[in-house]
């Protein structure tokens, strides 16, 4: 009965938190100086015109009757059309959205093996100069932004060492015509490794980028929960059996220390994805967070509104899971 | 750790380090226009993209080298301190004061007023940081007090989140039955004895805002939202630099240097000053 309770409370808390998103975007949008009805007429358009538009895209309403009308629109999934692109904001939006996953996926990935290299290595030769070595490349990479790693990358391996490709998110020559926007994943499956090859090339430097912070943040907390369970007793069982130092660490350590860098992992999730914003914007990656900018200077309020919407439902979404996953994962709430 | 120990304990080079960068660059901010070699705006095309002193072809007096419009990167990128420092003290300053005072309060009286803080919190959780901040300055229009704004409103949070924390555990404290059985009132518990407490975990965040606060710069004037596009921003100059990055790599390296340095060294300082005066570690 506790159990489904909490499950209420936290459906009811997403649910409250998804309203309020909503009317902050209203109103953040509404309050954008700017007539938007005034924007659409060619000058010397008269009164009447001008009021007829009004009532047509429901400006003559009042603030909260457009609110709701608005919010019915965004539930049935129509989220108006792009001013700037002029199509229809839902369909631009959930073709921009694969690039940004792809990255935001590539980036977990490299984030999880880095940081878990790290703190199998530092737990590996504790107490020696190599974890002091190990807590310094952390201390580092955790107070540098993704912003800041993005240019050094660009000058290192893009400029001065020129590895990898720095802008765009495929070769303009190369047209691979996938049917879906996964190119990435599109072109494993169809193993079309030329593609994945070149996707890479571009795609390393920002996944990069936009991993070490985080990598930093799970090899600080995994080590230190490495570092607990090498001193309980089962692990010191498995060390009497003769087993290697290393497979005590991969093998029994990891396991237990793996519940509490998961969690903050999913959470750290959100900065990372958030983090494509500007990222992407650096390395002039088509994905969700470089056509938000693009919206915002071209005042495309619509495409502003659908996108900021976008990431808020995939950020509230992430934490909920992460709730979720914490129960079912965690044996001391399971039975709670 | 006992009064003996810390005594023994120097103060670490994190501090001396960080300190001494944040130092340079304050005395760069405040003395720019005497320590500044060049005017941060005189354009001259005949002295565009001249490398730094080391490098063939470099013009003495022009250290850093210049930009595409000829100006001197290394005076830009003193008067760039300016900037950076006025929205690092202002903004972090104010998201500082909202943000702690909301998070003792919903801490310390908890019940509904914690519902509401903690819905907003959600709310602003939903958000990228970055976009919102983007989107904020295009609404409210650009300008110092556009960006100063900006990032108070997306940022008290953070230091909401962690001192309501904070504050929540620091009630469950002995201590502070003790202080009620003694006869204190509410608000003088919270004033005398939950805010010192949490203070050096303010302190820390502060400072580590402050970083936070020079990189929101940075990133809104790389997209061109910052102040205009004449005044001397690293973010401003970094943005330049990425466009003429295969002619003149100076004009991005070394206002990246100023901010990784600056970044870290606020990140940096604040963890020291937590270490020095956390009454627990104390």
């Amino acid at each position: 009965m506790t159990a489904l309770r909490a499950i209420l409370t936290r459906a009811l808390m997403t649910a409250i938190t998804l309203f309020g998103v909503a009317v902050i975007v209203f109103v953040v949008i509404r309050v954008a100086p700017g007539d938007p009805i005034a924007m659409m007429l060619p000058p010397g358009a008269s009164d009447d015109d001008i009021a007829h538009l009004r009532a047509l895209y429901g400006l003559d309403k009042s603030i909260v009757q457009q609110f709701f009308i608005w919010l019915g629109n965004v539930l049935q999934g129509d989220f108006g059309t792009s001013i700037s692109i002029r199509q229809p904001v839902s369909r631009i939006v959930l073709n921009r959205l694969p690039a940004t996953l792809e990255l935001s996926l590539l980036a977990m990935t490299i984030a999880v093996l880095f940081g878990g290299a790290l703190a199998f290595f530092a737990t590996r030769f504790r107490e020696t100069p190599a974890e002091t070595g190990v807590d310094i490349i952390n201390g580092i990479a955790l107070s540098v932004p993704d912003f800041l790693w993005g240019l050094a990358l660009i000058l290192l391996l893009g400029v001065a060492w020129p590895v990898f490709e720095i802008s765009g998110r495929i070769s303009p020559s190369l047209d691979p015509q996938f049917s879906t926007q996964f190119y990435l994943l599109e072109s494993i499956l169809r193993l079309r490794l030329d593609v994945t090859l070149d996707l890479l090339d571009h795609m390393l430097m920002p996944a990069l980028a936009l991993a070490l912070p985080l990598a930093a943040v799970i090899a600080q907390l995994l080590k230190v929960s490495l570092k607990e369970t090498m001193n309980q007793d089962y692990v010191m069982l498995a060390r009497t059996k003769g087993f290697s130092e290393s497979h005590v660490i991969s093998h029994d350590a990891f396991r237990n220390a793996l519940l509490p860098t998961l969690t903050l992992t999913g959470i750290q999730l959100t900065f990372l994805i958030g983090g494509t914003v500007i990222i992407e914007r650096l390395f002039s990656y088509e994905g969700l967070g470089n056509l938000a900018i693009d919206a915002v200077i071209n005042r495309d309020l619509p495409l502003i509104q659908g996108i900021v919407l976008l990431f808020a439902i995939l950020f509230v979404g992430i934490n909920l899971a992460v709730d979720l996953l914490y129960t079912v994962l965690n044996p001391r709430l399971r039975h709670g | 750790m006992s009064e003996h120990a810390r005594h023994r304990r120097p103060v670490s080079w994190r501090l001396i380090l960080s300190g001494s960068w944040l130092a340079i660059v304050i005395i760069c901010a405040v003395f720019a226009p005497y320590i500044a070699p060049h005017d941060p705006l005189a354009q001259d095309l005949l002295l565009e993209r001249l490398p730094p002193f080391w490098v063939s072809g470099a013009e003495p007096g022009y250290y850093l080298g210049t930009d595409g419009l000829g100006r001197d990167v290394l005076s830009r990128i003193i008067y760039g301190a300016r900037i950076a420092l006025t929205v690092a003290f202002v903004a972090a300053t104010a998201a500082c004061l909202i943000g702690s005072t909301m998070g003792l309060v919903a801490g310390y009286f908890r019940g509904w007023l914690d519902q509401i803080v903690s819905r907003i919190v959600d709310i602003w959780m939903s958000f990228p940081p970055v976009l919102f901040s983007i989107l904020l300055v295009a609404v409210i229009g650009t300008g110092l007090h556009s960006v100063i704004i900006a990032i108070t409103a997306i940022d008290w949070i953070r230091f909401c989140r962690v001192v309501r924390a904070e504050t929540l555990v620091q009630t469950r404290m002995d201590y502070i039955d003790s202080a009620r059985a003694a006869g204190f009132s509410r608000l003088n518990i919270l004033v005398r004895e939950v805010f010192p407490n949490a203070l050096p975990t303010i302190v820390a965040l502060l400072s580590l805002e402050m970083g936070i606060a020079v990189i929101v710069e940075a990133i809104l004037s790389f997209v061109n939202l910052s102040i205009s596009t004449d005044d001397p921003t690293w973010g401003g100059m970094i943005a330049e630099g990425r466009t003429i990055i295969h002619f003149a790599w100076w004009v991005l390296v070394f206002p990246l240097i100023a901010l990784f340095l600056t970044v870290l060294a606020f990140s940096q300082f604040g963890e020291g000053l937590r270490d020095r005066f956390d009454p627990v570690l104390r």
